[in-house]
């Protein structure tokens, strides 16, 4: 679909997996703009939940907080606590969701956001994990959403920030995370998920227009494909509209929908931890 | 892995007695408390609530060897490191916020290994400081479990005795001194904060001293009059600071906006610059003035009038 920015089709993308009366726990940036879109569409009674200690986010259009822990992150919300009690309603399994960004994930989700080579002297030191390894440890469902490019999708991540199912199988379950499932990992050429014995990536859509072979081409590894690929509906004109709406505002305040946009990464731009 | 002193700790506060007296001070004084060596825990988070005031009186001292922790860390590490007081961050992340991208001081010494960065994950930093505050030496989670996170900082499971369970033993952290930043203390350190508290309430009680600045020093009768409000009660805090704008260029809820031209102008020079820019940064802001005051005025009336109606277009209504 021309016109439509990478970052518009992922987000619009993953916003139609999020069902309705559900809690999302949304970092800014995609996460959080995808949410909003999903509480704008089919998912009205959808509640975000913001690791600064906000319950129920409800921001302004064209506001977008750069931080979970920012006045215009807390706008209109029904609850506000502290940081380590946010967390603890995820350790609870309140939260449906979780939403996180990768800097690399390999073929079992495991995500990293902290090292470029080694650790004792990286290449690049990232920020860190914020709270996507608690996210990804604790939510009852894990979204993964990134740009599908080769140094991103790896065969082994440098380092595990963030724990999908480490080397597959029941490894994730084996090393205590009894909880939670890494439920999907959403680009701007596919929608993913993992085989349920192996825990490796598998291809389950695309997006209009992208074939299994350039989706390979982009992946750093070898990707299972699954039997039934979907095509994936390109973005409506209205999903695009609200996309847009709450990413640049508009005329009237809205406190329907919350907000966030977070520039495609470029250079040392790394998806942040949901900070 | 941190010394666990839990019982250390405990007995420090046992002794240290519950005067209720006047703890005002200036800044100066009170971060003279802290001794080359010490563990800092900066309260608030990222660019929301940093007791700015505090760190910028810490900065002024030059000390060394500090370790600083916080619950996510922003550009204040920078400056430590580039001014030679910092060995050892202890966080789950430093960044200066998304459209900035990476920190490139921290970057400059960490990827140097001349300074380290213990990383936890977000939870277990407030974990730490819950066990701290609780008097217990760890608490058990699921966070981390199974990582490169929990790998590299050793941290061990625990079997749960009841039902076998396998959990993180996340360990306490009781850091030397914590810096909070509030919206009104009184002088007795009664300590009162508007929306959303951080992991400020557990960095305290952990804490072995504690010193509070606040943009308004009240009587005990105005706190007193909302007291679901008080954070933190007079005998956890050894310090109180009266500190106007203490928090910026860092916002603070209610009160004013974060200073984003600020941070702007700062990091296009640390990416310019490295820890030149960092030193720099804090000589024209840090030494230059007699004060933080002096540091607040500078940005004038008109600045600081922007911040606050920005934030009171954001309060609830």
């Amino acid at each position: 679909m021309s016109g439509v920015t990478a970052e518009e089709l992922m987000a619009i993308t993953a916003s139609r997996l999020l069902a309705d009366h559900k809690v999302v726990f949304a970092g800014v940036g995609m996460p959080l703009l995808a949410s909003a879109v999903a509480r704008r569409t089919r998912a009205p009674h959808l509640t975000i939940v913001l690791e600064g200690g906000i319950i129920g986010a409800s921001l302004l259009p064209g506001k977008l907080p750069i931080s979970t822990n920012e006045m215009r992150a807390a706008y209109g919300a029904q609850m506000l606590t502290d940081i380590t009690d946010i967390f603890l309603y995820a350790q609870r399994g309140y939260f449906d969701y979780g939403f996180l960004g990768a800097a690399q994930v390999d073929m079992y989700g495991n995500i990293n956001t902290s090292v470029i080579g080694s650790v004792e002297r990286p290449r690049v030191r990232l920020p860190g994990s914020g709270g996507a390894n608690d996210i990804i440890s604790l939510c009852n469902e894990v979204l993964i959403v990134t740009q599908h490019e080769p140094r991103r999708f790896v065969p082994r991540v440098d380092f595990i920030t963030s724990p999908g199912y480490l080397s597959g199988g029941d490894s994730r379950a084996r090393a205590g995370l009894v909880c939670g499932k890494i439920g999907a990992v959403v680009t701007d050429l596919a929608l993913l998920d993992f085989e349920p014995v192996s825990r490796r990536m598998r291809l389950r859509g695309l997006q209009a227009g992208v074939t299994v072979g350039q989706v390979r081409a982009q992946t750093g590894f070898d990707l299972l494909v699954g039997e039934e690929i979907e095509e994936l509906r390109p973005p409506s004109a209205e999903e695009l509209a609200i996309y847009r709406e709450l990413r640049d505002g508009s005329a009237t305040a809205d406190t329907e929908g919350p907000v966030v946009a977070e520039p495609a990464d470029a250079g040392d731009r790394v998806p942040a931890g949901p900070a | 892995m941190e010394q666990v002193a839990v019982l250390a700790a405990r007995a420090e506060r046992e002794a240290a007695g519950r005067l209720a007296v006047d703890k005002r001070m200036t800044a100066e004084v009170a971060t003279a408390l802290i001794r080359d060596g010490d563990h800092v825990a900066i309260g608030g988070t990222l660019y929301s609530r940093t007791p700015m005031a505090l760190v910028f009186a810490l900065l002024r001292q030059r000390r060394r060897h500090l370790t600083v922790s916080r619950p996510l860390a922003c550009y204040e590490i920078e400056l430590f490191l580039s001014t030679g007081a910092l060995d050892r961050v202890v966080t789950s992340w430093v960044g200066i916020g998304l459209p900035w991208g990476l920190a490139p001081i921290f970057r400059h010494y960490v990827e140097r290994g001349e300074a380290s960065y213990d990383e936890w994950s977000h939870l277990a930093m407030g974990l730490r400081y819950k066990a701290g505050a609780m008097g217990v030496p760890f608490l058990p989670s699921l966070t981390m479990l199974g990582s490169d996170l929990a790998r590299t900082l050793d941290l061990q499971t625990v079997t749960c005795p009841y039902t076998g369970q396998q959990l993180a033993a996340v360990p306490a952290l009781n850091p030397d001194v914590a810096l909070i930043h509030a919206h009104r203390a009184d002088m007795f350190g009664n300590v009162q904060v508007d929306g959303y508290r951080h992991m400020d309430a557990d960095v305290a009680k952990a804490a072995r001293k504690v010193i509070v600045s606040a943009e308004r020093i009240v009587s005990p009768e105005e706190i007193a009059a909302q007291p679901a409000q008080t954070m933190l009660p007079h005998f956890a805090v050894d310090a109180v600071v009266a500190a106007p704008h203490g928090a910026y260029p860092h916002e603070c809820y209610g009160l004013y906006g974060p200073d984003l031209e600020h941070f702007d102008a700062y990091v296009s020079a640390a990416k310019e610059n490295g820890p030149a820019a960092g030193l720099r940064y804090v000589e024209e802001n840090v030494d230059a003035h007699a004060d933080f005051a002096g540091f607040v005025a500078a940005a004038g009336p008109d600045r600081l009038a922007a911040l606050a109606a920005e934030a009171r277009e954001l309060m609830p209504r």
